[in-house]
């Protein structure tokens, strides 16, 4: 698979709502249309400044067809404009317009996503995910799915339910400083094990929340860049894998795909083997996935995990993956890391994983 | 356009009201299979699979590229689900040309499907929403008024639309793929058929079919080498346009966004007289009054002469100088997510020199046109038999 | 058991949603409880908007200057509905327009009653009319459909730019 080299493109301005349990008053378009002005209003854009405008969202999630066409009102499609969408988590959206932005006829562009989980019994909507023949009829939820998943781990003797609560104290201990988040806590993981299993070897605190929210994400390509911010999180690589459907064909306890995703985006691994970045934003819905992605990615021992609290502090079906690449890409904005990796999954248990390799300077030769 | 791409392998299914024979995934291969044999390729020879259809509430299968991964040899590799409306099947064909064009991929399928016949299509388009009237019936009911728009500011006559509709069942005769095979149809048939939504008539609406497209885009090096038995399609130009489905002051009959993604695609094939220099056109047409309507707001026909452009006969094969929709277009089988990529397939087709019965004879140049939602989203390219 | 293919499976699916109106039709429907249509008007293009959606569609920004708008307009264009469908409450055929009303500039879809469907035209002015009063609620069914006025017809060229 040859590749010429990757046009320098960088995040410049990400914006997200305050996710919450439930949106009592606005629909999908008032929720997301201060989040547009707000990534704009960082850099002093208008929509009119786009080249190109890419969007994920889910219709069964809202319960209606289309949902992303009334979406465009909260940014304002006029005069018309290249625009695209992609039923996935806003993340996909970003890598098409990413690959789009390697054409050079374009320079800027907007990628949103939005969603509000309380709207449905999410279970239901993400259940039927499942192969409609086999698997959907028999209604297991995600829930259920993950619960195995953590038992395999579990069963191979890899991980322990005490590693689970550590990985969801430290989240919700993080997500403190996150003024946009959903879930935060103080609790050790001591106190945590005390919980009930939901469905175990899943307690409460291993699950993410039902969250309603919506973010955006301006990616710019070259001069543009550097024009726009101080310090554009540069893209120096970005690819996503998919595994087979049927849960007894994988194996549950790794996540083949986010290595071979991470290989693709050009992530190189030191010395020692490991993967060495300051900062990883881990889409990791359930506590129990984080220790799976570390394994794949081989992330060293000095990453900052989650500083955002991930998304166990706030979990919006279609955007908390989006949400994970700008919580990266602002920590390299803001000045407090060089290198980040962000990974964004979709579908049962881990089965299709992107990740983005993110840096303070662009690429030399085009590749990480 | 970084690389040229080219469209080196076409495959569709035979469309039906219901594919009973096959399940989703049974269709899918169906298309891709002939798409990989067409180009003379295996599944290990793709990169990534771009994939689109339109609402989940179709078949009740939420994102099904997941459950679809394995059946389309994804697994281990980059998969995409475009969702556009309508228009998803073009649009999706161009968001997997980006990615031969920017160098991201070499070897790209792409599918687009529609199995409706699983759940109820009526429902699916117009789940009724809280707080709205339940007015709707349908895409029908959405267009009717706008086609009657039409009339008025044109003036055409009422048989335009017939025309049409005899014109693209005749053409689907020569298409052994096409859903509807009316042997028998007629202008006094159409005429006669029932009203659905006056204007539109039930012979002059598109039917719902269960159906896949599939194609195989490559860039230069790869289309150079492959063993395909026909030549490459090269993609001229590509574009697409939205615009808010409704605002103050829109055109709904001639849309902006329209005119400004066939001026863009034009532009990069350079094209100034769309009617001199396209040999033939595949233009989503799924209520027979969108031709003339199209064929203004493509630049084939001044504005409000479009309908005459139809009444002369220009746009049949059948001796035609501008063929619209040799294939039958939509208004013969319309998978809904399928049916705006077998609009820029069927013009590979024809490029490629594969499109037996339904062949125009030479073919340099052709149009392939989708679009979907309300008239909002626009998806159209240019495919040549030279390379750019 | 057959030797027949199995060659379909019927899977019931049931998701109940709650739907949230949002502010700017939230305040709509406020006034379609007291009897009354209420337009929104952008504050950038200075267009108003009926029913009212939260953001204007072409720039981006919520519409936040209340109209209040009468209750007559016209019909710009129509069609009418013959085909049968699954949820469709009203009876075939019925009249589907869309009415502009007198200081609105967008038309919303509406149901015209009260003429055969025969004599429905563009430029027909409509009026709507409203539940029984203590039927009033904040839901479209308070409306129960649009029927001509009895006004002249509006000339072609005062709403041909709405279509």
């Amino acid at each position: 698979m040859a590749r010429r080299s990757v046009r320098p493109v960088a995040v410049v301005s990400f914006a997200q709502s305050d996710m919450m349990r439930r949106e009592e008053h606005r629909n999908d378009v008032e929720v997301l249309q201060p989040v547009i002005q707000d990534v704009f209003g960082k850099i002093g854009l208008t929509k009119d400044d786009m080249g190109f405008v890419c969007s994920g969202s889910c219709d069964y999630l809202v319960g209606a067809p289309f949902s992303f066409v009334q979406a465009l009102d909260a940014v304002g499609a006029w005069p018309p404009m290249r625009e695209s969408h992609v039923e996935m988590d806003g993340a996909f959206a970003l890598y098409e317009a990413w690959t789009q932005l390697q054409e050079d006829d374009i320079d800027t562009a907007l990628v949103f996503s939005f969603g509000r989980s309380s709207m449905s019994e999410i279970g239901r909507v993400l259940t039927l995910q499942l192969d409609p023949y086999y698997m959907a009829p028999l209604w297991p939820d995600p829930v259920a799915l993950a619960a195995l998943q953590a038992q395999a781990l579990i069963d191979a003797g890899k991980y322990t339910e005490a590693d689970f609560a550590a990985v969801a104290a430290r989240s919700r201990r993080d997500a403190r400083t996150n003024p946009h988040a959903q879930v935060t806590g103080d609790h050790s993981p001591e106190e945590l094990l005390g919980d009930d299993y939901v469905v175990a070897p899943l307690r409460r605190h291993a699950l993410p929340p039902i969250t309603d929210g919506a973010t955006a994400v301006i990616l710019a390509a070259g001069d543009r860049a550097t024009e726009l911010c101080e310090r554009p999180a540069w893209i120096t690589g970005m690819d996503h894998r998919i595994e087979t459907h049927a849960l007894g064909a994988r194996d549950l306890t790794t996540s083949p795909s986010t290595r071979s995703a991470a290989e693709g985006a050009g992530i190189g691994r030191g010395d020692d083997g490991a993967v060495e970045v300051d900062v990883a934003e881990l889409h990791a819905p359930f506590a129990h996935q984080e220790l799976i992605l570390r394994d794949a990615l081989g992330l060293g021992g000095t990453a900052v995990v989650n500083p955002s609290g991930g998304a166990l502090a706030a979990n919006g079906i279609m955007v908390a993956g989006l949400v994970r690449m700008g919580e990266a890409a602002s920590r390299i904005m803001d000045g407090s890391a060089r290198t980040a990796l962000a990974h964004a999954t979709s579908g049962p248990c881990l089965q299709q994983n992107l990740v983005c390799a993110l840096a303070a300077e662009p690429a030399g030769d085009g590749r990480g | 356009m970084a690389e040229r791409t080219a469209v080196i392998g076409v495959g569709q299914t035979y469309h039906k009201a219901k594919r009973e024979d096959v399940s989703i995934a049974g269709l899918v291969r169906e298309a891709a299979v002939r798409a990989l044999d067409d180009a003379g390729m295996d599944w290990s020879d793709i990169d990534a699979v771009v994939i689109g259809k339109a609402p989940d509430m179709f078949e009740g299968v939420v994102m099904p590229e997941l459950y679809l991964a394995p059946a389309l040899g994804a697994v281990g590799k980059p998969m995409i689900r475009v969702h556009t409306a309508g228009s998803v099947g073009g649009s999706t064909a161009l968001v997997a040309a980006h990615l031969v064009s920017s160098g991201t991929h070499e070897r790209v399928l792409t599918v687009a499907f529609e199995k409706q016949s699983d759940s109820d299509a009526m429902w699916a388009l117009s789940i009724p929403q809280p707080f709205s009237a339940p007015l709707l019936a349908g895409a029908g009911g959405y267009f009717a008024p706008i086609i009657r728009a039409y009339m008025r500011r044109s003036g055409a006559p009422d048989h335009i639309g017939i025309l049409v509709a005899v014109k693209d069942r005749k053409q689907a005769l020569k298409n052994p793929y096409a859903h509807l095979h009316i042997e028998d149809i007629s202008f006094e048939m159409v005429r006669d058929s029932i009203m659905l939504w006056d204007p539109i008539r039930y012979l002059e609406t598109c039917p719902s079919s269960d159906g896949a497209a599939a194609m195989v885009l490559a860039n230069e090096r790869v289309a150079d080498g492959s063993s395909s038995s026909h030549p490459p399609a090269w993609i001229h130009g590509m574009s697409m346009r939205s615009e808010p489905t409704m605002f103050a002051g829109r055109d709904q009959v001639n849309p902006l966004a329209s005119k400004e993604c066939a001026a863009d695609v034009y532009r990069q094939a350079g094209i100034t007289e769309p009617r001199r220099e396209i040999d033939v056109a595949e233009v989503y047409v799924p209520f027979s009054w969108y031709e003339p309507m199209w064929l203004e707001s493509l630049g084939f026909a001044a504005e409000g002469e479009g309908w005459k452009l139809t009444d002369s006969g220009a746009t049949a094969l059948d001796g035609g100088d501008i063929p619209w929709n040799c294939s039958g277009g939509v208004l013969s089988s319309n998978p809904i997510g399928a049916s705006g990529m077998l609009r820029f397939l069927e013009v590979a087709m024809q490029v490629r020199g594969q499109a037996g019965e339904h062949q125009v004879e030479t073919v340099r140049r052709a149009l392939g046109h989708a679009y979907g939602g309300g008239s909002q989203f626009f998806a159209m390219w240019v495919l040549g038999a030279d390379k750019p | 058991m057959s030797d027949e293919p199995v060659t379909m499976l019927a899977t019931p699916i049931r998701i109940e949603y709650e739907f949230t109106a949002g502010l700017a039709q939230s305040r709509y429907l406020k006034g379609i409880a007291q009897g009354r249509f209420l337009g929104q008007r952008c504050p950038k293009c200075g267009k108003v908007y009926v029913p009212p959606r939260g953001s204007c569609p072409t720039d981006g920004v919520p519409t936040t200057d209340e109209v209040v708008l009468g209750n007559t307009g016209i019909v710009t264009t129509y069609c009418v509905v013959n085909v049968p469908f699954q949820g469709q409450s009203i009876e075939i055929p019925y009249i589907c327009a869309q009415i502009l009303l007198d200081g609105a500039n967008i038309a919303f879809m509406g149901l015209i009653q009260e003429i055969p469907t025969e004599e429905i035209r563009m430029g027909m002015r409509v009026e709507a009319v409203w539940v029984d009063e203590k039927d009033l609620g904040p839901t479209m069914a308070s409306v129960k459909y649009f029927r001509p006025s009895g006004e002249p017809d509006a000339a072609y060229e005062t709403f041909s730019e709405y279509l």
